[in-house]
């Protein structure tokens, strides 16, 4: 199979819009949960987000006109437009503008969302309940659907090749660039932009995780203490919104134009918990098994990890089972592994977390610098892994894993390596 | 230029994001002003709203310019 590397990267998430301004204040240790704007929020059990700063967009803001016309950004769900920032910063990043047919043709999109447009849905239901389905707008459907976000970025820049997308719930964004990676490996296209997005802070998607018992309502008065992985105190995830996406290239086609290149995909591995809908199962077993899929399929032995990007979502359950899958991995050479969860930062982005904690894992690399795990003041279990709490890092990385686990039982494992 | 005419060229501009200049009579949504079928479809919408009215299929075909759609509700709005 032809070896993938990471050309670009693109990102926009609670802390800011960029990669970088992203990045320094994950360095800084800086939160981006705070109490809910935007919607009334009294009745509900959890008032708590991570939401993305609106602004003109300077200072690491957000501002949408930059990034997708006004009439346009009318028409789609947030989820959208996030995912087209995210894909135009990643391809500037890459330096990559197919004009060829040859190249467009070369050059494909696979961008996934757990949820996509549930608050356009939500609206529109009440319209078509208020006013009857002669007001539903013919953007209605078209705005709403997962795959959008590959259309319109394939559409804004060209991109021909294959236009797929990914739904696995928090998974989705690993499973995308995993399945990308894939793609560009077995010849289908040289060139993949490749993640996830997410845009599910809202009423009805706040009530709906609330039911599941899996959001913090602990933290509603102290909001950025909420997202706590591996604390004895954690008591749920903070939901998050945003886009990650990275430009995948064939190594040599990268090599020949000279592109920068971060990181080469390693290993991928995928597995069931066929277990439960919403619980991981109670072994961890669905989590070691794609991180051992992952880890064979990039030829390397599990000691030479030298970091972990963990899915790590503070909830009760999830994270003890994820420590123990790893411990199991990785068994005598847990003393020398870092393992962090940049979700006590960012909060949890759902179907774009692992599109951006896969950037997380390769910003790893390039700096010799392992991010936090905030709020981390009493682990609920002792590990001879080193949860890096509070504070990042210096720590030279040349093996990054980053890990997604989603309702359904669904995994996903990345391997990445640093390319010298 | 009567108030109908006002208040279809305000949707037309801010529907199809287009300069106020080009909303002139004889401007063609789908050849002059970038519109697509779906945008068609959302203005008539929106001239049906804002002018408080029903617009059946086989009349909104008919409405394929600025002017078209003016003079059908000047006729036809309440």
């Amino acid at each position: 199979m032809r070896r993938v590397v990471v050309t670009g990267l693109g990102m926009v998430t609670p802390l800011a819009c960029g990669v970088e301004e992203t990045w320094s204040q994950i360095l800084d240790s800086k939160s981006g949960a705070n109490k809910v704007e935007g919607f009334e929020t009294d009745d509900l059990a959890c008032r708590i987000a991570a939401q993305i700063p609106l602004g003109d967009g300077s200072n690491g803001t957000f501002n949408a006109d930059q990034w997708m016309e006004p009439k346009e950004q009318r028409k789609v769900d947030p989820f959208i437009v996030y995912a087209m920032s995210a894909a135009t910063q990643a391809l500037n990043d890459a330096g990559w503008k197919p004009t060829t047919y040859e190249d467009q043709c070369a050059s494909g999109v696979l961008i996934g969302s757990g949820i996509g447009g549930i608050g356009g849905i939500y609206d529109a239901s009440l319209t078509l309940i208020e006013r009857g389905p002669r007001r539903i707008s013919p953007f209605f459907i078209p705005g709403r659907l997962i795959n959008l976000a590959s259309g319109y970025v394939s559409i804004e820049h060209g991109l021909k090749g294959p236009n797929h997308s990914v739904v696995t719930a928090c998974s989705t964004g690993s499973h995308a660039i995993g399945d990308a990676a894939r793609l560009i490996a077995l010849g289908d296209a040289d060139v993949m932009v490749a993640g996830g997005t997410e845009s599910p802070i809202n009423r009805l998607s706040l009530a709906g995780f609330a039911a599941c018992r899996a959001l913090s309502t602990n933290f509603n008065d102290d909001p950025t203490r909420g997202s706590r992985p591996y604390d004895k105190d954690r008591d749920g995830f903070v939901m998050g919104e945003g886009a990650g996406v990275v430009v995948l290239e064939e190594y040599e086609h990268a090599k020949a134009r000279g592109a920068k290149i971060y990181a080469e995909v390693i290993g991928y591995g995928l597995s069931g918990d066929a277990y439960h809908i919403t619980s991981p199962s109670e072994d961890g077993d669905g989590a070691y098994r794609c991180m051992a899929a992952a880890i064979k399929r990039a030829g390397i032995s599990a000691s030479e990890i030298d970091y972990i990007n963990a899915h790590g979502t503070s909830t009760p359950l999830g994270d003890e089972l994820e420590l123990k899958a790893v411990e199991r991995i990785v068994g005598n050479a847990a003393g020398k592994l870092s393992m962090s969860s940049t979700k006590s930062a960012i909060g949890h982005l759902l179907g774009a977390a692992g599109a951006v904690e896969a950037i997380f894992s390769i910003l790893a690399m390039r700096d010799g610098i392992v991010p936090p795990t905030l709020n981390l003041d009493n682990p609920s279990v002792e590990t001879a892994i080193d949860l890096v709490p509070h504070k990042a890092k210096r720590k030279e990385v040349n093996v990054a894993l980053s890990n997604s686990f989603g309702f359904g039982g669904t995994n996903a494992s990345l391997v990445f390596r640093r390319v010298s | 230029m009567s108030d109908v005419a006002d208040r279809v060229k305000k949707i037309v501009v801010e529907h199809l994001g287009v300069d106020a200049e080009k909303v002139v009579d004889n401007a063609n949504f789908i050849d002059d002003l970038g519109a697509d079928s779906l945008d068609t479809v959302e203005l008539v919408m929106a001239f049906e709203e804002e002018f408080n009215v029903e617009i059946p299929d086989d009349a909104a075909e008919t409405i394929v310019t600025v002017g078209d759609a003016v003079k059908f509700l000047e006729k036809n709005a309440a």
